[in-house]
């Protein structure tokens, strides 16, 4: 059931009539049902993959969180008897028994993401290398990738790790843990929410409140704008750019990449502004998962205002454990006794950077192309830290850091970096990319511009006149929001203004939103992940 | 705490960590930054920080870092 489907929403406004018509203490379960119910209709397979992650993670928790009790217990009723070293070999055997715990869980949880995500980019792997000894192929596993797993996986190893790591205790009730994971609006495409944050929100009842439910509607319709009228819109030239890399070339390709960067940020954004808005209706409020990632002035900048729960998942399950581990500190001694302090303190910190970012990429997809983009922002990361000291003397030689010209020419040099990497997402693999790249510098028609030759990338004049008025809306709030919610503003007009505001959103939705006869659905980009 | 002091000022020679409450919050320290000190205070105090400890409360003054690494010698 695609959000943007007739099903969907007739599916939400029955949910959000009865959520607000039951007593507070079974709004919940209402949750769950609906939760399940959403994901059924993917398909019964994808509901018996969740629940055995919900199952295994639960049980897990569970048995560390009473280690963690017992460990309490025992150390209160021997306060005075044991010695310092007592209590911490007491307490170092305790730990280990809880991550012997935990890492099962780990291994089963990833490695159910792993099987159905990654055998089959193995196997082709494998049969490329067999190809060149003539060995036999392997025949590939007739998996489908069950929908959100990349996200809900994620979701249940970071509880998992915050119990493990005593942030929080386990979740006693399964039913009420199944809810935290299987939560339908953040399921396909996250955010990835932590269980502090979200946990008892949804537990507690909701009164209706009037100001929510406007506010989470108004969240969805722009959520809807962004996705329908700009994003599916845009779409086909996308395509047609991408999917015939003999034919655009050149400044096609630069085309491609801005107008890939307008889809994906209209498709993801607007996605989780449904997301946003539909929890926001039923009183839950989800963290932002984007901070107008298109104004940041670096690499790094923009990777923390954009895809913000991933980005800290991996920070925080990924590159804190892995740079302070043993061996990262034992590398780190060794770089500094070998190569002098100030590049060996370096190593450490770039081999776990490095690290992040092979998983980041491969989190996105099984394939060349995703490690490919994700080793590049590894690179550009890199690259910047190590002229940090050369910014440093141009700033102080130049003076220019707060001039409004130069800030201009960071964030339009990181909004081209970042589109370039992107489009590894578009093409058919990282030859085709890396040769349009090339075609860029050796093939010159910036001609093609000006000839009409855009009008026949799949999308026509009206196309283009409407993703002009949606490009120039979405620019105009995300300006606006740097001062501030939109809707707060908005709720301060008028009454005429703002259901203004409200209809013309509407309509817009309706009259520019790229369906009609033969119109086919699409599903949201980050779904794939 | 003089010599956490260096260490942090080497990172960060713009800041005035003596006075700072809001490392963190305010952005100044940033996960490479977080993992550079952890090196540094392993190799200067012979402490471990482990991954739990990596929250802002523990990072975002000096004062908050330096009991931190009290609290873990006294721990060993």
């Amino acid at each position: 059931m695609l959000f943007t489907s007739y099903n969907f929403i007739l599916f939400l406004l029955a949910l959000f009539i009865i959520y607000y018509i039951i007593p507070q203490k079974y709004q919940w379960l209402l949750l769950l049902v609906a939760s399940f119910f959403f994901y059924s209709c993917s398909g019964w397979d994808n509901v018996a993959y969740i629940t055995v992650t919900i199952t295994a993670t639960y049980f897990t928790a569970v048995k560390i969180g009473q280690l963690h009790r017992q460990q309490e217990l025992y150390l209160k009723e021997n306060k005075g008897s044991l010695s310092k070293e007592e209590k911490k070999a007491y307490k170092d055997k305790v730990k280990s028994k809880q991550k012997k715990y935990l890492l099962l869980c780990l291994f089963f949880d990833l490695g159910v993401l792993a099987v159905v995500k990654y055998t089959n980019f193995a196997i082709s792997n494998i049969n490329s290398v067999s190809k060149i000894f003539n060995a036999g192929e392997l025949s590939f596993l007739d998996i489908a990738l069950p929908m959100g797993i990349s996200f809900y996986t994620f979701q249940s190893v970071g509880y998992l790790v915050d119990v493990y790591r005593g942030k929080y205790a386990p979740e006693k009730n399964i039913g009420k843990f199944a809810l935290f994971v299987s939560f339908f609006p953040q399921l396909i495409q996250g955010p990835i929410s932590r269980f502090d944050d979200l946990g008892y929100q949804l537990y507690s009842g909701h009164s209706f409140d009037f100001r929510n439910v406007s506010f989470g509607i108004q969240r969805i319709l722009w959520g809807f704008f962004k996705k329908l009228v700009i994003a599916d819109r845009i779409l086909p030239a996308v395509k047609t750019i991408t999917q015939n890399p003999d034919t655009y070339q050149g400044i096609y390709v630069l085309i491609g990449m801005v107008f890939y960067a307008i889809q994906l940020y209209a498709d993801f954004t607007g996605g989780i502004d449904i997301t946003i808005g539909i929890a926001e209706v039923l009183g839950i409020k989800l963290k932002e998962n984007f901070e107008r990632p298109f104004f940041s002035k670096s690499t790094a900048e923009y990777w923390r205002r954009w895809h913000i729960s991933m980005g800290t998942w991996f920070r925080d399950y990924v590159f804190y454990p892995v740079s302070v581990s043993n061996a990262m500190l034992k590398i780190s001694k060794f770089s500094r006794e070998k190569f002098g302090e100030n590049t060996g303190k370096r190593v450490p910190v770039y081999l776990s950077t490095i690290i992040v970012w092979f998983a980041t990429g491969i989190w996105h997809g099984a394939s060349w192309n995703f490690i490919v983009w994700g080793l590049l922002n590894c690179l550009v990361i890199i690259v910047s830290q190590e002229l940090e000291p050369f910014y440093v003397w141009f700033h102080n030689r130049f003076n220019v850091r707060d001039k409004f010209m130069f800030k201009l020419f960071q964030v339009g040099r990181t909004f081209l970096l970042m589109s370039a990497i992107r489009i590894l997402d578009c093409y058919r693999n990282v030859r085709v990319t890396f040769r349009m790249y090339g075609s860029m510098v050796t093939k010159w028609n910036i001609g093609e511009l000006f000839n009409g030759a855009l009008l026949k990338l799949g999308i026509d004049k009206a196309d283009y006149f409407v993703l002009l008025f949606g490009i120039i809306i979405m620019i105009v709030i995300s300006l606006a929001q740097r001062n501030g919610s939109i809707r707060e503003k908005l709720s301060a007009r008028p009454d005429v203004i703002r259901y203004a505001a409200y209809v013309g959103l509407f309509i817009s939705i309706i009259v520019f939103g790229a369906y009609g006869v033969g119109y086919d659905r699409n599903q949201f980009i980050y779904n794939q992940f | 705490m003089e010599a956490l002091l260096r260490i942090l000022e080497d990172l960060h020679p713009e800041v005035d960590f003596e006075t700072n409450k809001s490392l963190i919050d305010d952005k100044i320290l940033d996960s490479f930054d977080i993992i550079t000190l952890i090196a540094e205070i392993s190799e200067e105090y012979d402490v471990k920080i482990p991954v739990d400890e990596i929250v802002p409360e523990n990072f975002n003054s000096a004062e908050a870092l330096y009991n931190l690494i009290q609290r873990l010698k006294d721990e060993e």
